[in-house]
């Protein structure tokens, strides 16, 4: 039938107008940024918003529970537990930071080599094949057991278990772009390898890269705090929320407090971080609709389905 | 179906050998000499250097590889430092409570799941639809060993119903052996059935938008046999790798709330192995254990050749 | 009229409350078809003709949808059924078939389980009754190796045959009323014919009315006695399909029939195109709806809508210009238009 032009509605306000009216009717957005903000800041002030020394042992004051002196109580040891807590964010935040800047800086060199040279799509994708069969927090432990519980260890493996999924990703949206005619055009106009991926693939896989970036930041907090837990993340004195927690279930029948307010704090994190990476996602393509944390897995499924063919 | 069935377990390859490699290096993570690691620092010289021998580790890293990949490939995985058995006896004597607790708590999952993504995708948008997703939300925040501290707290310290831990064989009565696994299983149960009820939900919802659905409706069909038959049916390929990649991570990734239950399973062994520094047991262990994972990621592969009708025909057609 | 039409609709309103509001789908529709006789409904995508031809068998989710007006078929009103009563109607007295017969099927059940499904539905049959009859309905359809094909699934049929499939479930019961919607648009241009040809023969063989929906008018003219032209909701036209193509008495109607490709050799002539796009049906105001893409409007149509009215018997309109239009001996040139049928 008769080809039809659209009839342009009205004149289209200003970008940054229309973004912030969008972020503020995203509420899983709006909350997880919340919630985070203030996580974050009353880690970030630690020195302010306590003052109490994490360290400092008083024997005296042993397993008190929570008053107005020590508003979440003591430990075995007498210290203050929110203030362990507080630090402890602070190495949760380091740890899940420094895990989703590495993972995701090397994801994303190892996901668009994949997608442009299919020799290193080869060679990275079995690799990246192999790492994901593996279940993630054995492998982690592993890591961290043999080299030594240590900070730094501890990031290590994380990264190691959590390219993969960072690669996979903009892997995929890479190879979408790449697709798209304007990439062939450019080649034919001879444009170099580091051009066309820094300059035209970059800005289409930045989307799916930041909001796969907050799913593995959150991983990682919860991840740790697993590995702490067991004995196998950050070592002893240095609270983490995870040995914290262990340090909670040794006496856990006499001392509620220790469990319940470090347990509170990590899942408030994981869960501001889910809500935040579900809301980038609306918010960064709102095409996507706002259950599909799972469109990843139904795509796999279906590229099996595919594959099969 | 047989050239699908090829196809599949020959992409298994690869994946396999980088699984091999990554496993043998990890001993070789150690920082210093493995030798001396797993013995400590009191060690003689003497008894270090019958371990680097005993452990083929004066070999040059190739040949350690080839003589260790030998052994994997004829069912030798070592032996324990610490227990007087190889490492598959080891690894099968706990395999019982990690597949009883990894069952039940499967079941569980399984159970609330498919009730709580179907109400969900049926009453799409309303107060029950946004309460499951929530409940969905929390399931896959909260930490597992986090949980089953609440749960203990809570079932345990407060009401004193269930013991607090520990494990009890199915030989000493199937109630005493349930005793023991009911929190472990539902904190197991609670996480995985976040991840299946949402995939149930929005697998469910894409399957009642299709234009098929309409023509069933079209016949005269009842809205229940609507859903369950047409829908339920095409929703639930995808709904079943989930629930089959959960069941993989039961069985492989339980370790944790298996130490706070004290469940003497796989996950277990391998966290006292990791503290014994047993790398044998490691290695063997996390080996058989990715091992396993991949193949049961292959049987969900070939059940869903079986569902679904357009990837059986030789590998030919589909859509 | 000699006898009581099949279906006849009066003043149908289908509305969705959706995120943005209400939508009004369809406004206020009447029409009606007689026994035996197949009706068009044309208009371009968006126009209401698919959600008129799905609220007759009431498909929609009524938890978000409101229906308004009347549908009576055999003496009862569809709209005042039960969801009971209305189930024992779809599929059995009223059948459906849509536009894309690729996703329609199930894919995961054979073709025979789908069918037999439709007739133990409705009627007391064994299986093997039911079968029997499935193949019937596969041979009926003019599909090749029927006993085959009910054991195959969907995907193992080609487009056409599965198009002819869904007419055969469609037809399992005998309906007194079959709505096709877009039935051949999702098809390549030689099965289109044969898909119509077959619709063509079992219509007389079974006696059934039709509805046809669809914005081909070369298929309009191959099929129908009488057409309906709708847009955004309404009628605009409505008349006997050698009247409506040769003295189109709405501009819009006027448009569509000249944007279609014309036979006789006049290849300098251009296209026609009619200015703008279907407005969003929530954008619509008190006036007439067709005024901002309409070469005739004038303030009259801009400030008030006008009403369906009778231009001559059997030929409908709904335009404030019409009897200009009429003088002018009709809106189109209306030649060689029916050359491409």
């Amino acid at each position: 039938m008769a080809s039809l032009e659209p009839i342009a509605v009205s004149a289209p306000p200003g970008r940054g107008r229309i973004a912030w009216r969008r972020y503020f009717s995203n509420p899983l957005l709006v909350t997880g940024t919340a919630i985070m903000s203030v996580v974050a800041l009353l880690a970030l002030l630690a020195p302010w918003t306590t003052s109490y020394d994490p360290y400092s042992i008083e024997t005296l004051n042993r397993l008190q529970p929570p008053s107005g002196e020590h508003l979440f109580g003591t430990d075995q040891l007498g210290r203050d537990v929110f203030t362990r807590v507080v630090y402890g964010i602070r190495v949760s935040l380091l740890v899940g930071a420094s895990v989703t800047a590495i993972a995701g800086a090397i994801g994303l060199l190892v996901g668009l080599a994949s997608a442009y040279s299919p020799v290193c799509d080869h060679i990275f994708m079995r690799i990246c094949d192999g790492l994901y069969a593996f279940p993630s927090i054995l492998l982690a432990i592993s890591i961290v057991a043999i080299m030594g519980p240590q900070t730094g260890n501890v990031i290590l493996a994380l990264t190691i278990v959590y390219i993969p999924s960072i690669a996979r990703i903009v892997r995929s949206a890479a190879l979408v772009v790449q697709e798209k005619t304007f990439i062939e055009g450019l080649r034919a106009q001879g444009a170099g390898v580091f051009r066309i991926m820094g300059l035209h693939m970059l800005p289409n896989v930045l989307s799916p890269l930041i909001v796969q970036a907050s799913f593995v930041f959150a991983v990682s907090i919860l991840t740790e705090a697993s590995l702490s837990f067991l004995g196998a993340g950050i070592p002893a004195p240095e609270p983490s929320l995870g040995n914290l927690l262990l340090d909670g279930k040794n006496v856990i029948f006499k001392a509620w407090w220790m469990t319940v307010f470090p347990g509170v704090f990590i899942i408030l994190m994981i869960l501001g971080l889910n809500l935040l990476g579900d809301g980038l996602r609306d918010f960064l393509d709102p095409g996507a609709g706002s259950n599909n944390r799972f469109a990843k897995r139904k795509k796999a499924v279906r590229r099996r389905r595919r594959r099969s063919d | 179906m047989t050239k699908y069935i090829v196809q599949r377990v020959l992409s298994l390859v690869p994946v396999l050998i980088v699984v091999a490699v990554v496993v043998f290096l990890l001993i070789h993570l150690s920082p210093g000499d493995p030798a001396s690691v797993i013995l400590g620092d009191e060690a003689s010289e003497e008894s270090v250097a019958e371990l680097r021998s005993r452990l083929g580790l004066d070999l040059p890293l190739y040949r350690q590889f080839f003589v260790w990949f030998g052994g994997v490939v004829t069912g030798d995985l070592g032996d324990s430092i610490f227990m007087d058995m190889s490492v598959t006896e080891a690894f099968f004597s706990r395999l019982q409570p990690t597949l009883s607790l990894a069952v039940l708590a499967q079941t569980i999952a399984v159970g609330i799941a498919l009730l709580l993504g179907i109400a969900a995708a049926r009453r799409r948008g309303t107060l029950t639809d946004q309460a499951v997703m929530g409940f969905s939300l929390l399931g896959i925040s909260v930490p597992s060993f986090l949980l089953g501290l609440f749960l203990i707290l809570l079932f345990a310290v407060k009401l004193k119903w269930l013991p607090v831990a520990g494990y009890a064989p199915i030989s000493s009565g199937l109630w005493n052996h349930l005793r023991y696994l009911i929190l472990p299983a539902m904190v197991l149960g609670f996480m995985q059935a976040a991840l299946i009820a949402r995939m149930t939900r929005s697998s469910l919802i894409e399957a009642l938008g299709e234009p098929y659905i309409k023509t069933a409706r079209a016949k005269g069909l009842k809205p229940g046999v609507v859903t369950y038959k047409h829908a339920l049916r095409n929703a639930f390929i995808p709904i079943l790798t989930v629930i089959g990649e959960t069941f993989g991570t039961l069985i492989t990734g339980a370790s944790v709330v298996e130490s706070v239950f004290n469940v003497p399973g796989i996950g277990q062994l391998i966290i006292s192995s990791i503290q014994r520094r047993d790398f044998a047991v490691i290695q063997g262990s996390i080996l058989l254990i990715t091992v396993t994972y991949v193949l049961l990621n292959l049987a969900i592969d070939l059940v869903y050749g079986l569902l679904d009708p357009r990837v059986k025909l030789n590998g030919g057609r589909g859509r | 009229m000699s006898q009581a039409p099949l279906l006849e609709i009066k003043h149908l309103t289908t509305k969705f409350s959706t995120e943005q509001g209400i939508v009004k789908a369809v406004d206020g529709v009447s029409l009606h078809i007689d026994p035996e006789e197949t009706v068009g409904i044309v208009g371009e995508s968006g126009c209401g003709k698919s959600v008129t031809a799905e609220s007759i068998l009431r498909l929609f989710d009524e938890k978000t949808t409101e229906y308004g007006g009347q549908i009576l078929f055999e003496g009862r009103d569809l709209l005042q059924l039960s969801e009971e009563e209305m189930r024992k109607v779809r599929g059995n007295r009223i059948s459906i078939i849509f536009q894309d017969p690729m996703s329609s099927l199930n894919p995961v059940y054979t073709i025979g389980d789908q069918i037999m499904e439709a007739i133990r539905l409705h009627q007391r049959a064994s299986r093997r009754q039911a079968r029997e009859k499935a193949l019937e309905l596969l041979r009926l359809t003019g599909i090749s190796d029927p006993e085959r094909r009910l054991r195959s699934y969907p995907h193992e049929l080609s487009g056409g045959m599965r198009q002819r499939v869904m007419i055969a479930l469609a037809l399992s019961c005998e309906p007194r009323l079959l709505i096709a919607d877009e039935p051949t648009t999702a098809l390549d241009v030689t099965i289109q014919a044969q898909i119509l040809e077959l619709m063509n023969e079992l219509k007389e063989k079974l006696r059934m009315g039709i509805m046809l929906i669809t914005h081909d008018l070369s298929v309009v003219a191959q099929m129908c006695s009488r057409v309906i032209v709708m847009y955004l909701g309404e009628v605009v036209e409505e008349a006997e399909v050698t009247t409506l193509f040769d003295r189109p008495l709405h501009p819009y109607t006027s448009g569509l029939l000249k944007s279609v490709p014309q036979l006789d050799g006049r290849r300098k002539q251009k296209l026609y195109e009619i200015s703008g796009a279907v407005p969003a049906m929530h954008e619509v105001e008190a006036c007439c709806r067709f005024a901002p893409r309409c070469p005739f409007a004038t303030e009259l149509c801009r400030s008030k809508a006008p009403s369906l009215e009778e231009a001559e018997p059997g030929h409908r309109v709904r335009c404030w210009h019409y009897k200009d239009i009429q003088a002018n001996g009709g809106g189109s040139d209306g030649s060689g238009l029916l050359v491409t049928a």
